[in-house]
């Protein structure tokens, strides 16, 4: 054991002498347990966490209604204190019309990921768009079916390895990467569009920004709004989870690129 | 109300409206186009809404959330478009929805698709089969009763003759009593450390049951269908079975022209009847049974190779021998106006059973 003066060195070549303990739980309160279920290093918690603080923080808890996609995401879709309608893997958008013309006055988000929106069901959300349906879908986009274990999605990046693009995507054999964002930025109905990322603690806090300004726009009544998130998913990139931060930054940022693409309260 | 004369599919978007619908979806497809458009006219009179849909698979996505606020909500299509529809139906079922749908088929080949159903899962849906404009508009009244009683999808069975003639119909809301809506969605539990969820995997918090458990909600389902099976009064009209040689089986439009065909032949002295399915599913196997518990011979008339009179045999369970009497009778656009509904055709095919 290593003594150095004034600081608490935790050995760690031999078991604890007495169990860890809790100092603060740092769990928001719209969700219910804060351990989750997905791999170590995955992005999704942290989108998830910024979109309830975002709830919370408008004062809309109690009339939220999130609406959720099928991906390794949806382990939150029971644990979160907001009513959730859980609908079939690419079928959020057109669930969470129902919902708002149903019901104008709840507040209504979705939330999927980058296979669900962009591959199972993307007409749903161009379709809402230029409706100009007043709610805010998210999109959480890694690049890969996550949970079905790292698969080529249609946002998967040219030259990313996927499981059944071993050798990497290329344009020849599978097809250029869609960028959501920005096909929903041309589309008349949609108020607000932006792209963020969670793979740093700036960006994290850019991404909350967006959010927040997709929610507000919606509470505004301007029409509909997207926010997509780049996530890490060290699992489906098949790389170590350090690592993840940097890959989403050098490879996914580098064509689906981080901003506000449509804002029209401040055009 | 007094009776106004109707065109069959504003009379069943009237009798959505009286049922207390508040919203629609659909995509255009005859013959169902017509109830959509007097739904698109119609809602936002009421206060409800109807929406385009880009396709089949966003229309009953859109009637999904909206059912899941618990508005009374509708979509439908022709079979073919519920063939898009299906994945959707058979999640919808297991999130305990109600939401009622309407099949205007062409002819009568989507009874399978139906009673059977063409999603993928263990589940069933209520199907009803009105055979008249006046019958329609209280199956649709029923449809919406049952879909909130037993929250689970109901199937109105129509046709191209429902949809396209008129008939003088009184559409005043039928009372089938309050509906339960304490599942339903509105937010307001948000926040409560109890938020409801409305989903195909079951409604089990992570917090207290450490996940989805698909077996339990699964398990719970199939208990919910048992229920439902055992609770739906079965339908039918028979005609004439005192006494009848042979019995005549059919549903929809052509129970009609069977109908008169064995009143025709009872009026020369030949003993026949007629048992008529109202509801397809739960389908009414004793009272098809008791029909025909006298008859030489069953006879089923459907336009289709052959469907229903699977469930009838089930029904007859070797009691009689059924003979099928129907077949394919279509237009050149195969939207099943069917030569073969005719009171003369039909009365020369019972007697031929009959002779046997």
């Amino acid at each position: 054991m290593t003594e150095h003066e004034g600081i608490n060195i935790v050995p760690t070549d031999q078991p604890p002498t007495h169990p860890a303990t809790l100092v603060r739980d740092f769990t928001p309160d719209l969700i219910d347990v804060g351990t989750h279920h997905l791999c170590a290093g995955c992005g999704e918690p942290v989108a998830m966490r910024a979109a309830m603080e975002a709830v919370a923080e408008l004062g809309v808890v109690q009339r939220t209604i999130g609406v959720f996609g099928i991906g390794c995401y949806t382990a939150f879709s029971n644990n979160l204190d907001v009513e959730v309608l859980q609908a079939l893997h690419g079928r959020a958008p057109s669930l969470a019309t129902g919902v708002k013309r149903a019901k104008p006055d709840t507040f209504v988000f979705t939330m999927q990921g980058d296979g669900d929106m962009v591959n199972e069901g993307l007409q749903e959300v161009i379709h809402a768009a230029a409706r100009g349906e007043n709610m805010t879908c998210i999109m959480l986009n890694n690049g890969v079916f996550g949970e079905t274990g790292g698969h080529m999605t249609a946002t998967t990046v040219i030259g990313q390895r996927t499981k059944n693009t071993l050798e990497g995507r290329n344009a020849a054999d599978h097809g250029h990467p869609i960028l959501l964002a920005n096909i929903l930025a041309g589309v008349d109905g949609s108020a607000y569009i932006a792209r963020g990322a969670v793979n740093n603690a700036h960006n994290v806090a850019l991404t909350k920004q967006m959010i927040t300004a997709a929610f507000e726009s919606q509470i505004a009544g301007r029409g509909f709004s997207f926010v997509e998130i780049l996530t890490m998913c060290p699992t489906g990139w098949f790389i170590e989870t350090g690592e993840a931060p940097d890959y989403l930054a050098d490879n996914l940022a580098a064509v689906h690129q981080i901003g506000v693409l449509k804002d029209i309260a401040r055009a | 109300m007094t009776a106004r004369l109707l065109e069959g599919s504003e009379a069943i978007a009237e009798a959505m409206v009286a049922a207390g619908c508040r919203f629609f979806a659909g995509y255009p497809m005859t013959p169902f186009t017509e109830v959509l458009e007097h739904m698109a006219r119609r809602l936002p009179e009421v206060g409800g809404v109807c929406m385009n849909a880009e396709s089949e698979l966003e229309a009953i996505g859109m009637a999904w959330g909206a059912a899941a606020t618990g508005t009374p909500a509708a979509t439908g299509s022709t079979g073919q478009g519920l063939s898009l529809m299906q994945e959707s139906l058979a999640e919808i079922t297991l999130a305990r929805l109600p939401l009622v749908v309407l099949n205007m088929a062409r002819a009568q080949g989507d009874y399978f698709q139906a009673t059977r159903g063409g999603g993928h899962g263990d589940y069933r849906h209520i199907v009803l089969a009105p055979t008249d404009i006046p019958e329609a508009v209280e199956l649709i009244q029923l449809a919406f009763h049952l879909a909130f009683t037993w929250r689970n999808p109901v199937l109105v069975f129509g046709d191209y003759y429902l949809a396209h003639t008129a008939q003088s119909v009184d559409v005043s809301p039928i009372d089938h009593g309050a509906r339960d809506l304490a599942w339903a969605l509105d937010g307001s539990s948000g926040g409560s450390g109890r938020a409801k969820l409305v989903s195909p995997l079951g409604g089990f918090k992570r917090k207290e049951q450490s996940g989805y458990n698909l077996a339990d909600h699964y398990s719970t389902c199939a208990d919910a269908t048992a229920n439902m099976i055992a609770g739906v009064k079965p339908l039918v009209e028979t005609g004439f079975v005192d006494g009848a040689e042979v019995i005549v089986v059919a549903f929809g439009t052509p129970g009609r022209y069977v109908r008169a065909a064995v009143r025709g032949l009872r009026a020369d002295g030949v003993p026949v009847g007629y048992v008529r399915p109202i509801t397809l599913f739960p389908f009414p196997s004793e009272a098809v049974a008791r029909a025909c518990e006298g008859a030489r011979h069953v006879a089923v008339y459907e336009n289709n190779q052959g469907q229903m009179i699977d469930d009838v045999r089930l029904a007859v369970l070797g009691h009689a021998p059924v003979h099928f009497i129907g077949g394919l009778s279509l237009d050149s656009s195969g939207f099943g106006i069917a030569p073969d509904l005719d009171v003369q055709v039909l009365r020369a095919r019972i007697e031929e059973v009959f002779a046997r």
